[in-house]
Formats: C-alpha cells, structure tokens, sequence
C-alpha cells in the first residue's frame, strides 16, 4: 500500500535534485498527443512507458508532456521529442514497446530512430 | 474507447483547454442500484445553452461553424449503450458539468480501467490545476487532492518520475481498498 508517507521519502530524495537540475537547464522533452484520437489510438500507455522507461533509466533531465492535437488521426498515437540542440523529432504510430527504443536510442544516445518517423511513414 | 478512464482523460482535457483551475473527478459504483457514474466538473469558461445542444448533438448541427469534436458524442454514446444517461451542464463564465451514468452489470459497459494511470498524467502534466478525485463504492469513499499533494512536494515538482509512479499506485491502492473497481 503507497501512503503519504512515501510522497514525503521521494520528495526529500528528489528534492536537492531538483535544485541543481535549475542551474544546468538543458532538458529533454518528450511531448505525447493526446486529443480524442489520440487516446483513442493508444496514448495513455505509450505515455506510461516513456515515463517508466525515463524512471528506470533515472533520467534526471527529461520530461513527458501531453498536448491536443498534433494533426494527422492515421498516424496517432504521435509524438514528438525534442532533444536540446537538436530539432523536434516527430515519431507516429507509437507504441509502449517502440518508446522504449526513442528513451534508449535517442533521448539516451542522441541517435535518431529512423524507421519511426513521420518521414518513413508518409 | 476501450476504457472508461481513457473517456475521463479525454473529457478532462476539454476542461483544461477551457482554462479551468479547478477541476473535480468522480466514480461512484452502487451495485445495489446497479449504476456506475462518472462526473467531471470544472471551474472553466463555460459554454451557451445553443453550443451546449451542438456538442453533444454534432451530426444534428450545421458542420460549416465548426470542427465536429468527438469526445463528448463518445461518451454519451458509451453511456447510453449502456443502459445509462449523459448530461452535459454548463453555465458561460461560470463553469461545466459532464456526467454519465451506466448500468453496472450492463453486457455494454465499458470497464472502467485503469484510473490512476489517467489521473496521474493529468495531475503531471496541469501541474497549475487543482484536481480533486473521489471515487465512492457503496458507502465507501477514498479521495486523492492535488492541493494536499503540492503541500507535501513543495518545490518538487509533479512530473519527477518517481511521483507520477507513486500517484499512480497510491490511486490504484486507494480504490482497491474500498473494493471501487468496476
Ligand atoms: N468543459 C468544457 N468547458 C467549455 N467548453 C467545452 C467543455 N467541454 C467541451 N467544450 C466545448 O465543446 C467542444 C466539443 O468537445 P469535444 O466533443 O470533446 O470535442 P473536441 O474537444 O475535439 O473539440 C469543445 O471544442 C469545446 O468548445
Ligand atoms: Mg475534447
């Protein structure tokens, strides 16, 4: 059973990382559609495992956010990562499995993941 | 949807896209009546009673002044297939209620699902609202309060991993605990 409690061990664990992530800003964001058609198309989950894989990797600088729609309903659910001093990358029809692949290849190792693009899927 | 919580996200997004601050949630089973209902209600800018009827009606409206949305027609539709009832309350200025009902046992309904999941990505990523969540089973009632939560972080933020994991179970646990899933 979670209990207040352990809110209050995570915040005082977290609390000093978070104070020196503020000075070396840099940071990762990993941005889900999540209008009607997207959860639709499966979202929810793809979310999930971007924030489980993030947790596991104990990635302190990189962050999941949602927003309405992003455009095309076909290739939901879509995502975009935006990586610094990189452009936004936009990945389509994602899946738990296959974000597990952006957090390893790309958000930890810079390199792009192709084949899941909305250019290879167009 | 395959979820009900996926419709509970979906429409609480319409209540933050209408710039809501405060925002309540909430599932009450009764097996006695049989019914299950779903209610979300929000501070936000609200809608006239002639946009009201377009929303909820999209295919009875002229297409030409806007976008036909899905999420609310969806939800109504899953209701009613359901045995059950939506209603859509809204006042300009003042705020928005949506509820839906469903018969419980009903061969139709659509399971409930994974709640946590949905209410902890909408308390990480609207870290500026205050969500309330109650979930009640016959009699019984747990409650999650964002206000209380940001207390406990202070300058933590809600969208560390590790809190959108623990909001996530501490959810789960909760409605396990009062028997709520449904
Ligand atoms: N809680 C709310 N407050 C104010 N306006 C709302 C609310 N919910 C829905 N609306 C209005 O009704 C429209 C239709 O909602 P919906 O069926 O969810 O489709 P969509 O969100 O894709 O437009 C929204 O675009 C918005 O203008
Ligand atoms: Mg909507």
């Amino acid at each position: 059973m979670k209990s207040l409690a352990d809110l209050e061990a995570i915040r005082n664990k977290t609390v000093n990382k978070v104070g020196l992530r503020k000075e070396n800003a840099e940071e990762t964001r990993i941005v889900v559609g999540t209008a009607t058609c997207g959860i639709a198309a499966g979202a929810r989950p793809v979310m999930q495992a971007f924030v489980e894989e993030i947790q596991k990797r104990n990635l302190s600088n990189t962050f999941v956010t949602q927003t309405g729609c992003i455009g095309v309903c076909r290739l939901e659910p879509i995502v975009e990562v935006y990586a610094p001093g990189q452009e936004k990358v936009t990945y389509v029809k994602m899946t738990p499995e296959k974000a597990q692949k952006v957090v390893l290849d790309h958000v930890v190792n810079g390199k792009i993941v192709e084949e899941y693009t909305i250019g290879k899927a167009e | 949807m395959k979820e009900l919580s996926l419709n509970i996200l979906d429409i609480t997004q319409n209540s933050i896209s209408a710039c809501a601050t405060k925002i309540i949630i909430s599932v009450e089973k009764d097996t006695k009546e049989n019914l299950l209902t779903v209610r979300i209600e929000d501070n936000g800018k609200g809608m006239d009673k002639e946009f009201v009827k377009s929303v909820t009606d999209p295919f009875t409206t002229t297409r030409s002044t806007r976008k036909v949305g899905m999420g609310i027609p969806l939800l109504k539709m899953s209701a009613e297939q359901a045995g059950g009832e939506f209603k859509l309350n809204s006042e300009l200025g003042v705020g928005t209620t949506v509820t839906a009902t469903f018969k419980l046992n009903h061969i139709d309904r659509v399971p409930l699902g994974d709640v946590g999941q949905t209410i902890s990505v909408l308390v990480s990523c609207n870290q500026q609202v205050d969500f309330l969540y109650v979930h009640k089973s016959d009699g019984e009632e747990f409650k999650f309060d964002t206000i209380e939560i940001k207390e406990i972080l202070g300058d933590v933020p809600l969208n560390e991993p590790d809190v959108i994991m623990w909001m996530q179970e501490y959810i789960r646990d909760g409605i396990k605990s009062i028997n709520g899933g449904a």
